[in-house]
């Protein structure tokens, strides 16, 4: 009777400790919400002067326009070129045993276990030496550098979950490699590749560090911010930090929606047959 | 490095038939599909990183890597005050591991153990701020904690009291350093606490162990390998971090990466700036393939 009263009063200690926890983590983004919804020029609290003059004047800047294409190009090219090297890439992570694959784990985590700043950097000196001017195309190489790893961990994690003995079937029933994958590997990991695709696009589309240095004369929407915020603030940048917030959720909410959906179809149609 | 090079040159061997010998098969599949990010790695990760040693051996303020290589930006890093910057990284990091364990701690273990269904949600919502750019919510805390900010200017209009803001100090880039990281030690830490049977805490529980000591004898040596992962991940970002010090430290500490950056750009000194990072590097690079040499991937990652 005792230990459990004290579990249960432990598991509501934990709870609360998390809830706080999560109200820590969303406090900054309220607060660029409150200062995105004020008037005037510079942001003062308690807000006197409330309005969305800011969100109208931020959408009708040309140059928010451009940073934000800019943004989406790289974050679309690096998700299509990321999902497919990634797949592959967490096939040999997971799937396969083969001598040379513990070497082939660690060399793969390298570049998550980096400072990016200096990856940035070091990638600069290498276009540079390669004569290589930078654009929004090299830095769409360097989002991969980083991103196609983590890609690969986050799909890895779904193929362990994966039972070979339904390759192996496959095979003894006759199916050409080519319909093995198509058929039989590609669906069961489907969600792992979607997390891994939806974690790709957010990653490219946040990452500050790699885009500093390697898009040369083309800006992104963390650069700007950034630049913004060291000198020259304008209520543009919670205006901007609210809309990619809420962005990321709407993506990630709806995405994870997404595959909860797809699961459940599948374990219908499953129970079904 | 040298087993990769060993089993490439297996891959001529003739392969039997599919299905006679599948086992050939998959060791084969697995060196293919490793192929493409292998080279994408070779030229976006390992040639980079030669190109930064080399111009570390560059005389000092040239552009090019074809001059004859020196010692002088090493020479110039150690008797300088380099040092302090070193330090400064290396200290906020570990202060920044040691405060994010003892925060993720239950939290991790609520998602392992006792949220149940919850987990899923909680999940998500720790996961979500990783994709918004650490710039952003850094500078929520700047409008958090500046004068006349959310914090200040609460206390202010309820009791009429002006305090001095806390930021642009030491403490409040740890403070950045621990939100931001924060998602990098819960999901390792996570992992690791899964990976606890219930069984042997009930069997302990049997036997008349007292929380503490199933905690201190059970429990945290069966997380270790999430709680170590988690360690070196935020750690690692931790000592790269740039934009915690200069947008909630205001330079009140330089850190080294500033120092980098600073030697790239306003002073145009590549081989000092390459000398910088490259020692960087090797003090992280050692620790890291340390860390990772005493795990097993496979098990962490799920495969039993």
């Amino acid at each position: 009777m005792t230990i459990e009263g004290g579990k249960r009063r432990s598991d509501l200690l934990i709870a609360a400790w998390t809830v706080a926890v999560v109200l820590f983590i969303y406090m900054p983004a309220f607060c660029g919400l409150l200062a995105s919804l004020t008037s005037s020029r510079y942001f003062n609290f308690p807000i006197t002067k409330w309005g969305l003059a800011w969100w109208g004047k931020t959408f009708a800047s040309l140059e928010v326009r451009s940073l934000l294409s800019t943004s989406i190009t790289i974050a679309l090219i690096v998700t299509a070129i990321s999902v497919v090297l990634a797949f592959f890439a967490a096939l040999a992570f997971a799937r396969y045993d083969w001598r040379g694959r513990s070497i082939y784990q660690k060399i793969v985590l390298l570049p998550i276990f980096f400072p990016q700043s200096v990856l940035g950097l070091a990638l600069l000196l290498w276009f540079n030496a390669l004569g290589i001017e930078t654009s929004w195309k090299t830095a769409v190489f360097a989002h991969l550098v980083w991103v196609v790893p983590v890609a690969t961990l986050v799909i890895s994690i779904q193929v362990y979950s994966f039972d070979p003995a339904l390759e192996e079937a496959a095979f003894d029933l006759g199916a050409s490699r080519w319909q093995v994958l198509k058929e039989v590997t590609l669906p069961v990991l489907w969600p792992g590749i979607f997390s891994g695709a939806l974690f790709s696009f957010l990653l490219s589309w946040g990452n500050f560090p790699l885009s500093l240095y390697t898009d040369g004369a083309d800006t992104t929407v963390p650069e700007y911010m950034y630049a913004k915020m060291v000198a020259g603030y304008t209520p543009g940048v919670p205006v901007l930090g609210t809309v990619s917030t809420v962005g990321a959720a709407i993506l990630l909410l709806g995405g994870y929606a997404f595959i909860l959906l797809v699961r459940r179809k599948r374990a219908a149609s499953e129970s079904a047959a | 490095m040298a087993e990769l090079v060993d089993s490439a040159s297996h891959m001529a061997q003739p392969q039997g038939r599919p299905g006679v010998n599948l086992g050939r098969w998959i060791a084969a599949a697995g060196r293919r599909h490793s192929l493409p990010i292998l080279l994408l790695l070779l030229l976006g990760f390992v040639a980079p990183l030669l190109t930064i040693i080399g111009f570390s051996f560059m005389p000092p303020r040239t552009f090019s890597l074809w001059q004859w290589p020196s010692l002088e930006n090493y020479r110039v890093i150690i008797e300088e005050t380099f040092y302090t910057s070193f330090l400064w990284s290396l200290g906020m990091a570990v202060v920044t591991v040691a405060i994010l364990i003892a925060i993720c701690y239950p939290v991790a273990y609520g998602l392992a153990k006792t949220f149940g269904r919850w987990s899923n949600l909680v999940t998500l919502l720790m996961v979500l701020p990783l994709f918004v750019s650490e710039n952003v919510r850094l500078y929520g805390w700047v409008l958090f904690f500046i004068k006349g900010g959310v914090l200040l200017g609460t206390i202010k209009s309820l009791f009429g009291i002006e305090l001095d803001s806390i930021l642009f100090k030491p403490g409040t880039i740890i403070f950045g350093m621990v939100y931001v990281y924060l998602p990098f030690m819960l999901f390792p830490m996570t992992l690791g606490v899964s990976m606890v049977p219930r069984d042997l805490v009930d069997a302990a529980k049997d036997l008349g162990a007292s929380r503490l000591q199933i905690f201190r004898e059970v429990e945290l040596p069966l997380a270790m390998p999430g709680i170590v992962i988690g360690s070196l991940l935020t750690f690692v970002l931790a000592v790269g971090a740039i934009a915690e010090a200069k947008v909630l430290g205001g330079q009140s500490v330089i850190p080294v990466t500033h120092d980098i950056e600073i030697a790239f750009t306003y002073a145009q000194n590549w081989p000092l700036g390459a000398g910088i990072s490259v020692m960087l590097i090797l003090i992280v690079g050692a620790l890291v393939l340390a860390v990772l040499r005493r795990f097993d991937l496979d098990r962490i990652l799920g495969r039993r």
